[in-house]
């Protein structure tokens, strides 16, 4: 930026010069706005595992990882602006947290030959690489979540859910949409009825949709919301005294900060989850002696072992993974956006991988290919302890019900190859 | 001094109603067009286009059309943010289903729409007036955003809901999608911005444009010497949605590509362009480019100096901003309620007497 304007000074349209030194990492957080709660977490672990490998290994293969953080505030035009701002840095993945940005970044990125991994979140059909060859959402997408959540109802209720009522209250955007389709392919399935509820952005304003909820009796409650929303619907679920075994969250509704507020109402809220909880890991010994103790903690240090911190940890140990590969692909240290994305699409994560890096057990094990980037959706499920104030995986990372998904995103990523003449690759 | 007057005469009606009577103001607007036009198309890049210079133009239409409504006419809006949406979304509907006509047809129409739709939400202003009139178009921009929400055949049935432009051209050269050279993105807004303002500007200082202001300083004492209040308010809300709509299809077809009818087009860019046509200076074109460029570029610039060169945390450069920028709009109402525009008007008369004040 600093050169940019530089250069337009000199009157010469020269592109900004990467720094070809630091293996660069933008992090489109935000730490500000109705949905900071969830930023600032996720933002702190991501930066913190990239300071941990600097301090602890010498960076990357010996090449020092940088993050450029530059705040979004959950809001796309800002996530344009540092889009365009850091490209030019020689930035290697984008992770923005952002079903919107995601959309955005997506024709982008393909454009600039940049990666794009949306862990969990952004466009599903994405998983098909064939048709989206830069974006990349393993190890989980929202389909996978969606059918985890009805897959472990299932399991709760013997295998039929014919003539239950199960309701989704969730984010009136393009992110809590995504699971609708799903669950209504999932609902045809296995008999269950489904009643969508949609709550307005940000989503502090939620009595009447509580209201139908207590008028509608429904046997479950799925939530698919981020930010204030996650803490009022908890909130007013305790309110309206539904029981909090039968209401569960998607992986973004499911942190400390959503189920505090309502105290020792909250006991027993659940949330599928594509990562382990918790901070009895190994490698948050390595984090508090080489990062936090050493005050070189991201943000305030305050979250370490948190939900989101954990996933954002978890999404930089995925990048600097992939980062790793693409080192070992091409032979070199200093790699571009373009061999990042090789060693994404190469990406194979392991046990025993996951031991060596201190986080055994920490998430599923799966391997990336050309045609499959959304990895094997394995979905796990997490309960809140309101006593202890913990969150507890009480499920291991079960499969989900790949016929009906896979079916969905071949149509889906169809429509949009047709939409925009892409040719299917990996062939 | 710098704008002298002596020599500079004026032989016919023509030359003396022009908009830039001084021969060196004359000289600046053509020299800013040469550079905006001839030179700035060659040194752009992806940066300065998509987080600068697009945002400028866009918002700057959508502030000319606010300000016809607000400035002009007197007829408070909140539902800039709404027509805007009214804009992208036809013209998303028009890109689909005629993928070979040109974009700029497509624009055009999608401008003509929003006018239509402007008008249908204008109709309460031949019976209400003031804050009532605020509240109905406050009623426009959350029935838009829900309708768009509601309603799939809009978003042409994708899952999520949004709305994403697909590759096209005009005259064979990209200018929606990834690969749109920044150039033609940036000349395509630069030109409907020159058109809308060129229109604008005659607009106003004719017959229309005086019964629009007639309207708005006394409408009871317009109506008596002539002006037909049911003309003048409608047309106003027409050209107004007609160069709203325009800058909401380029806001989602050539800047953003993707859209979100509630994040993007929300209560907040209803406040976001009228907050620009206030600092701007209320009947003022010039006050739609200073308000647009005063809060477009003020965070950016805020940014670039708080994080990349004292490297500060981001969260703390984004809460000042909000301060900053704040701060900044109370200082500038209260030193000069009348905006950018007269406080430009103030500097050039002090230039005009400059070195002898009275």
């Amino acid at each position: 930026m600093k050169k940019t304007l530089t250069t337009l000074v000199l009157g010469t349209a020269m592109a900004a010069g990467p720094a070809m030194a630091d293996l660069v990492f933008p992090d489109l957080s935000y730490r500000t706005g109705p949905y900071a709660a969830g930023g600032i977490p996720f933002s702190d672990g991501y930066n913190d595992y990239f300071t941990l490998l600097n301090e602890r290994d010498g960076g990357i293969g010996g090449v020092t990882a940088k993050v450029i953080e530059c705040e979004t505030g959950y809001n796309t035009e800002k996530g344009v602006e540092c889009y365009e701002s850091t490209k030019g840095q020689g930035a290697l993945v984008y992770q923005p947290l952002s079903t919107g940005i995601t959309y955005q970044l997506i024709p982008k990125v393909t454009a600039d030959n940049i990666p794009l991994h949306t862990m969990g979140y952004g466009r599903t059909s994405a998983a098909n690489g064939e048709v989206f060859s830069h974006v990349f959402n393993y190890p989980a997408n929202y389909w996978n979540g969606a059918s985890g959540v009805i897959n472990y109802l299932l399991e709760e209720n013997g295998g039929d859910l014919k003539g239950k009522k199960i309701a989704l209250i969730y984010h009136n955007s393009a992110y809590g949409k995504e699971p609708i389709r799903t669950l209504e392919e999932l609902s045809e399935k296995h008999g269950f009825e489904l009643v969508a509820l949609p709550v307005d952005h940000p989503g502090q304003e939620q009595k009447s949709q509580w209201l139908q909820i207590r008028r509608e009796r429904p046997d479950t409650v799925v939530m698919w919301g981020w930010g204030v929303m996650n803490q009022v619907a908890i909130q007013e679920a305790a309110n309206i005294r539904f029981p909090m075994e039968n209401f569960i969250g998607v992986w973004w509704s499911g942190a400390e900060h959503d189920v505090m507020p309502a105290g020792a109402k909250a006991d027993g809220y659940k949330a599928v989850t594509f990562h382990n909880v918790g901070r009895d890991f190994p490698v948050f010994d390595d984090i508090q002696k080489y990062v936090v103790d050493a005050g070189k903690a991201a943000g305030a240090g305050d979250q370490v072992g948190n939900v989101l911190y954990n996933r954002g940890m978890y999404a930089a140990m995925l990048a600097a993974e992939a980062a790793k590969t693409a080192q070992e692909i091409h032979g070199t240290k200093e790699i571009t956006a373009a061999m990042m994305r090789d060693g994404m699409e190469a990406l194979v994560i392991d046990e025993a991988k996951m031991e060596s890096l201190g986080m055994p057990n920490f998430g599923p094990t799966f391997s990336v290919s050309c045609d499959n980037h959304g990895g094997p959706g394995l979905v796990g499920v997490t309960q809140w302890d309101a006593e202890s104030k913990t969150w507890s995986l009480i499920s291991d990372f079960k499969p989900s019900d790949t016929e009906v998904i896979g079916k969905l995103v071949e149509e889906d990523s169809g429509a949009y190859a047709a939409e925009n003449k892409i040719e299917p690759r990996c062939n | 001094m710098f704008y002298r007057e002596a020599g500079d005469f004026k032989t016919s009606y023509a030359d003396d109603s022009q908009t830039f009577p001084i021969k060196f103001d004359r000289v600046r607007y053509y020299a800013v067009l040469a550079v905006a036009f001839g030179i700035i198309p060659f040194l752009i890049n992806d940066y300065w286009a998509n987080a600068i210079l697009l945002p400028f133009l866009i918002y700057s239409i959508a502030a000319i059309g606010l300000n016809i409504l607000v400035g002009y006419c007197g007829q408070v809006s909140l539902g800039t943010g709404g027509f805007m949406a009214v804009g992208a979304y036809a013209c998303y509907k028009l890109m689909t289903a005629f993928p070979e006509v040109s974009m700029f047809i497509h624009v055009l129409l999608a401008g003509g729409i929003t006018a239509v739709v402007c008008v249908a939400f204008g109709l309460p202003s031949l019976r209400i007036k003031g804050f009532y009139l605020a509240v109905a178009t406050l009623a426009a921009q959350f029935f838009l955003v829900w309708l768009f929400n509601r309603v799939p055949w809009f978003y042409n049935y994708s899952a999520s809901g949004q709305i994403n432009a697909p590759e096209r051209d005009t005259f064979g050269i990209l200018i929606t999608g990834p690969n749109a050279p920044a150039w033609a993105t940036y000349l395509f807004c630069l030109i409907f911005l020159a058109f809308c303002a060129l229109v604008a500007r005659n607009l106003t200082r004719g017959t229309v444009g005086r019964s629009w202001m007639a309207i708005r300083d006394m409408d009871i004492a317009a109506e008596i010497i002539g002006v037909n209040p049911l003309k003048a308010k409608l047309t106003a809300f027409a050209v107004s949605g007609f160069f709203i709509g325009i800058s909401g299809a380029l806001f989602f077809a050539v800047y953003l590509g993707a859209v979100e009818v509630g994040e993007a087009f929300g209560i907040s860019k209803s406040f976001l362009v009228l907050f620009m046509v206030i600092i701007g200076g209320l009947g003022s074109i010039f006050g739609s480019f200073a308000g647009a460029a005063f809060l477009v570029l003020l965070p950016v610039i805020l940014k670039v100096v708080g994080v990349d060169l004292l490297n500060w945390p981001t969260d703390i450069v984004a809460h000042f901003q909000l301060v900053i920028v704040g701060a900044l709009i109370i200082v500038f109402l209260i030193a000069e309620p009348h905006g950018m525009a007269q406080l430009w008007r103030v500097a050039k008369e002090k230039l005009r007497l400059w070195p002898f004040p009275h």
